[in-house]
């Protein structure tokens, strides 16, 4: 048995039928992230002595029956922008590349409520601003699928770590994409919740309205177990929603009968890749002999949406980003004549080219004379982003569509291309500015083996219904019993 | 619309950032193209429609306003870049 090839569903079996031990577990974890971070490059800081010391006391707690709980033990990574009290938090950046939290974020408090084992924190892009992890001031991490590719982003490290077996799952964020197409990119499941289901509570923010973190899993199952830890209301975070719980374990019921699934045709037109609109044909066959109606229909908003989506994200970290200043914390710059000085060349040497290129974007947005055309509008655009969003769900369950058009790009290839880079958010974008619930399953590969993955979106908090969907496509398709990363590549 | 070199110095000193000589073209360029593309945005069908500040409808939640003492000042010092008797250090400000 390969125990870093299981399920974190499956290690609670083996767990409770005492064919594993906590010890073991974490200790395969350990190994397997010694054999492949020379090439997949995931973290950032990882805890490799720490996990397996709490391995040791969490296991003598299970055996003297101090704790009970079927998570205890369970390892788990996280992306390096949600804080960690005595562990570094970078956002991978040179600002706070020494910065640690001295309070650990609402989702770290309930993952370590649970018992569960921090194998370390993983590479993203800086502050989260990016599609493919490219931008990390530390590292770049390469897609297990092929290591001449990125694993998207900006959750690519929780992603690629998830993948490749080196954690068994992983908390991300994502502002416009970054948890779903990561995942899509490493053949991965990963949700975004509805906004307000998680506390935003110690997430080092980026784009306050945009932002939800949630899980990059091996499978769906997984996913529901992850999101039952981490949902809830928080006083902590006033945009909590404060929801009664939910067990979303028991929305897979493995079967779609009657679910009515709207296909937006304007995500299967020009700018996606011809092997990704098979596979997505193919998973729509699927879902029609599973018994789900399927019906084509017109959601003209995705340019809209995407242009919305770069003027509030970055109009709202100009703003967020405004704290850095090398006072409190935070890199500090050794030339200063003043203060103002201070701020300046703090903020100018700490953060990297694309960070500042978004607060150039957003303080243009917001600054006088131009609000109007841009922010004001963009907020607007929001309004109908949504509305057209209600009138799908009064028709449709759950909508699909590509998570990303194309499958995963190689290294250096999108870099130097801003825009370009971000006209790749085109499908997954318009879920946060709404607010909404999607889920990324990988459902095949193109002709060179890499995965392709598929987007579901439910109505607010409706996390239930594409958590079903996904694990009854899951069952039929069995993705990860024919396709596994192979490691190729990694001369450049 | 055209962004001149002095509308990007000007926004990049309300940023609080510097660019340097070489940095100042490049910028230029990416942020005209974004621009570019996020004037469709004035072609979109709202004029009749409200603005939304956030994905959910909810409004003014409020919470007691009560003072809680943060008890670990060591770990928040502790990032500090300079500092000097529990204290952040800064330079002078008053002339």
């Amino acid at each position: 048995m390969n125990i870093t090839e299981l399920t974190v569903h499956e290690l609670q079996e083996k767990l409770k039928s005492k064919e594993l031990t906590i010890e073991q577990i974490t200790k395969a974890y350990v190994e397997n992230i010694e054999k492949h971070e020379k090439d997949v490059q995931a973290f950032i800081t990882p805890l490799k002595e720490n996990a397996l010391k709490q391995a040791q006391e969490i296991q003598e707690k299970i055996e003297n029956k101090e704790i009970t709980n079927s998570l205890a033990g369970i390892p788990i990574g996280i992306k390096d922008n949600i804080c960690t009290k005595g562990v570094k938090t970078t956002c991978a950046s040179k600002m706070l590349e020494n910065f640690v939290a001295p309070y650990n974020a609402t989702v770290m408090e309930k993952i370590n409520n649970e018992s569960m084992i921090n194998l370390g924190k993983l590479n993203m892009d800086e502050f989260a601003m990016g599609a493919s992890t490219e931008y990390s001031y530390f590292k770049k991490t390469r897609n297990p699928w092929n290591l001449n590719t990125v694993p998207g982003g900006s959750s690519g490290g929780s992603a690629a770590a998830v993948a490749a077996n080196m954690v068994p799952w992983a908390l991300g964020s994502d502002t416009g994409g970054s948890i779903r197409q990561p995942a899509s990119f490493c053949g991965v499941v990963g949700l975004k919740p509805t906004y307000g289901l998680v506390s935003r509570y110690g997430l080092v923010a980026f784009a306050s309205s945009l932002d939800q973190i949630g899980p990059i899993t091996k499978d769906v199952q997984d996913a529901a177990i992850l999101l039952n830890v981490i949902a809830g209301h928080d006083e902590k975070d006033s945009t909590s929603a404060n929801k009664e719980k939910v067990d979303y374990t028991k929305a897979l019921k493995n079967d779609v009968k009657g679910l009515k699934i709207g296909i937006p045709k304007e995500y299967f037109g020009e700018g996606i890749n011809s092997e990704v609109k098979q596979s997505l044909e193919k998973a729509i066959e699927t879902y029609k002999a599973l018994g789900a109606t399927v019906e084509e229909f017109s959601l003209n908003i995705a340019d809209y949406a995407l242009a919305t989506y770069y003027i509030i994200a970055c109009a709202e970290a100009s703003s967020n980003l405004g704290r850095f200043d090398g006072i409190r914390y935070g890199y500090r710059t050794e030339n200063y004549t003043d203060l103002k000085e201070l701020f300046r060349n703090s903020r100018s040497e700490g953060f990297g080219a694309e960070v500042k290129r978004r607060i150039i974007l957003g303080t243009y947005v917001l600054s006088s004379g131009y609000y109007d055309a841009y922010y004001k509008k963009a907020q607007q655009v929001r309004t109908l982003v949504k509305k057209e969003f209600d009138k799908a769900f009064e028709k449709y369950d759950v909508l699909l569509t590509p998570t990303s058009p194309t499958v995963a790009f190689e290294i250096g290839t999108r870099s130097n291309n801003p825009l370009e880079m971000y006209l790749a958010d085109i499908c997954t974008v318009s879920v946060n500015i709404a607010g909404l619930p999607g889920i990324s399953i990988p459902c095949g590969v193109d002709s060179k083996g890499m995965p392709i993955g598929m987007q579901l979106i439910a109505n607010k908090f409706e996390e239930e219904t594409i958590l079903n969907a996904a694990y009854t496509y899951e069952q039929k398709v069995k993705f990860r019993e024919n396709y596994e990363p192979t490691f190729k590549g990694g001369a450049c | 619309m055209q962004v001149s070199r002095e509308e990007i110095l000007h926004i990049a000193k309300l940023a609080n950032l510097n660019l340097k000589e070489e940095e100042i073209d490049t910028y230029l360029l990416h942020l005209q193209d974004i621009l570019n593309f996020a004037n469709i945005v004035s072609n979109a069908p709202v004029d009749d429609l409200n603005e939304s500040i956030g994905a959910n409808d909810s409004y003014n939640v409020f919470r007691k306003d009560e003072i809680k003492v943060f008890e670990d000042n060591e770990a928040l010092l502790q990032n500090a870049p300079e500092k000097e008797r529990n204290m952040f250090k800064i330079p002078k400000v008053i002339q």
